[in-house]
């Protein structure tokens, strides 16, 4: 009995692995041959960013079961701590892949700080309150960035709220982040590749953290936080972990996208509130606390207004009836029978149990 | 012999309302104990009290010669408390297995990177908590079911479960919310051995609320009534039970 659950769980991840590795397959095929249209071509880092974000903020939603509408904040201090460091040690660090990687780490750790004292006083709300303080504190971490002015000279850094000029730079200085302006000129280190290991390794992180002591916990206080509290689960501290690695994985997806930018800016429409809800729509369609199915429905809607571009004006329009006819019927009973009727387990498996 | 649970002058307000009053107790190791009373009568409260879920206006709670009032919950478990509810609170959408892990939680131990990178610990601790989970669900005879999900089971066996799972925190004393409330008669018997065998077999001290007086006659050696907040009769089970104040609070005139 117990061996058979563990295979499992062991199955559904190597499923879930193995629709990654198919696609970078696949992708890599259809690029070598010439078959991949440039538009595609570009949209394939973008992809990888969302697909690690709507993994990352499944952690929060569907496995800890908290309403987060501030992950784009998050993705926000990824991103520029991440695009300051390769900037200040595109002289020093020479080898890009090894820039790129302690970029990504410093990302990673700024973003996953940042949460962690967000995370202090906001996770004592519940539900609804929640989101609107989530929200509010990935639109102030934008704004923020917004008026932020850092500059470097033969003297060290300089910072600034006000504008670039009030840095006081010596004539060799450069300023690195100028306000709204945001930073320019940052290394173009992401590629297709380094993204889909990213997922990759966003993947393990997840996966292993839901089937260990640590993620049963965590479910747990989803489920009844009162009971949890009964069998002596550290309810803090799990609330706690679980929104640092989610805030931690979308710094990871932050670098990842500003390193594909020439120039990277704090706008509304990339780490606004939009890009927050959007992440959120891609979790929900493919089903609160379904990895796999965030993955796959952050795909299929990034792909869909590209696919509909010929359609011009109605590109929208049909985007959103497909959204919802797709909440609609994705979970409605009677498809997910037709579904399970002909899903490829079933196909594969001899059709033994029917219920 | 020292009493394992010792509650003197507890009481708590709710506004105005004087929800338990001068509520003392005092319960033996190894004492199958009953807490009973009509609806309102304050019963839960006294739980949620002795757990920490509220904080006693005045009062002192001791467990094994250890101050525990005014801990909180989590704390007051690590000292030796551990309950069910009386509406079920099981982890719904965990496996039965995982659900009695949940509560394996503070007794074994590795850290999240650990489990994350899947280190030696990580297999050697899931292996032994895999074995101790399945040695508490064949005591409820639910090892059949390990893989379902908690919300799937029957009713009685989610009461079993929530057992299970207080258990496994490896408690001093066990404190059950209305064990047999929704049960046929037929299910309460089962459950009355299962009480006793938990009590015998893993050397347990159990308070319980129960409204059930065929289940309180049939197991319990020592009774507590409450009505309206304050203690109406205390003693052996068949003294109380024939108390004339106790049939008038419970059957009226």
């Amino acid at each position: 009995m117990k061996k058979l659950k563990l295979t499992k769980n062991l199955k559904d991840n190597i499923i879930t692995y193995g629709i990654v590795i198919a696609a970078y397959i696949i992708i890599q095929l259809m690029s070598a041959t010439g078959n991949i249209s440039s538009l595609m071509q570009g949209l394939l880092v973008p992809l990888c960013v969302y697909v690690i974000l709507a993994i990352s903020l499944n952690l929060t939603v569907g496995i800890l079961g908290e309403l987060s509408l501030g992950h784009a904040g998050f993705m926000c201090v990824g991103a520029f701590t991440g695009a300051f460091f390769s900037k200040c040690m595109q002289d020093i660090i020479t080898i890009d892949i090894l820039r790129f990687i302690l970029a990504i780490l410093i990302g990673a750790v700024c973003a996953g700080a940042i949460g962690f004292l967000i995370g202090m006083p906001v996770l004592r709300l519940k539900g609804d309150y929640l989101a609107i303080v989530t929200l509010a504190f990935g639109e102030i971490i934008k704004n923020i960035i917004n008026v932020l002015y850092i500059g470097r000279d033969s003297r060290g850094f300089h910072f600034s709220m006000k504008d670039s000029i009030s840095l006081g730079l010596e004539s060799d200085g450069t300023v690195i982040i100028n306000g709204a302006q945001g930073i320019t000129g940052t290394p173009k280190d992401s590629t297709f590749t380094i993204g889909i290991v990213l997922i990759i390794i966003t993947l393990i992180i997840v996966l292993n953290l839901i089937h260990s002591r640590d993620g049963r916990a965590i479910m747990s206080i989803r489920d009844n936080l009162i009971a949890a509290e009964s069998v002596g689960i550290n309810i803090t501290k799990y609330k706690l972990m679980a929104f640092s690695i989610s805030a931690a994985l979308a710094g990871v997806a932050g670098v990842l996208y500003s390193h594909n930018l020439s120039s990277l800016m704090a706008t509304p429409k990339n780490f606004g509130y939009n890009m927050s809800i959007m992440i959120l729509v891609f979790v929900v369609l493919g089903g609160i606390g379904n990895i796999r199915g965030s993955m796959i429905a952050s795909v299929v809607l990034t792909l869909l207004p590209e696919l509909l571009r010929g359609l011009s004006n109605y590109r929208m329009l049909i985007y959103s009836i497909i959204l919802i006819v797709m909440m609609l019927f994705n979970w409605a009973p009677k498809f997910i029978e037709l579904r399970e009727k002909y899903s490829i387990k079933r196909l594969i498996k001899k059709p033994k149990e029917v219920q | 012999m020292a009493a394992l649970l010792e509650v003197k002058n507890l009481g708590i307000s709710f506004g105005g309302l004087r929800a338990v009053d001068d509520f003392e107790i005092s319960i033996k190791k190894g004492q199958l104990y009953g807490l009973i009373g009509p609806n309102g009568a304050g019963k839960t409260t006294v739980f949620n009290l002795l757990t920490g879920v509220y904080k006693p206006d005045e009062g002192i709670i001791t467990l094994d010669g250890q101050n525990i009032t005014g801990l909180k919950t989590i704390e007051i478990n690590k000292a030796g408390i551990a309950r069910t509810f009386q509406n079920i609170r099981l982890f719904k959408d965990l496996s039965v297995m995982d659900n009695v892990k949940v509560g394996l939680h503070n007794h074994y131990k590795y850290s999240a990177i650990e489990g994350i990178l899947r280190m030696p610990k990580y297999f050697k601790t899931e292996k032994a908590m895999n074995e101790r989970a399945m040695e508490l669900l064949k005591v409820f005879d639910l090892d059949g079911e390990a893989d379902y999900l908690a919300a799937n089971l029957p009713y009685g066996k989610q009461r079993k479960l929530e057992i299970a799972r207080a258990l496994a925190t490896e408690p001093k004393l066990l404190l059950l919310d209305e064990p047999a409330a929704g049960m046929n008669p037929n299910e309460t018997i089962e459950l009355m051995e299962t009480i006793r065998f938990v009590r015998d077999n893993f050397d347990m001290t159990i308070l319980l609320i129960e409204h059930d007086m065929k289940l309180v006659s049939g197991i319990c050696e020592e009774l507590t009534v409450l009505n309206f907040g304050r203690i109406l009769a205390q003693g052996s089970t068949s003294k109380v039970l024939n108390d004339p104040q106790v049939i008038t609070a419970y059957l009226g005139e």
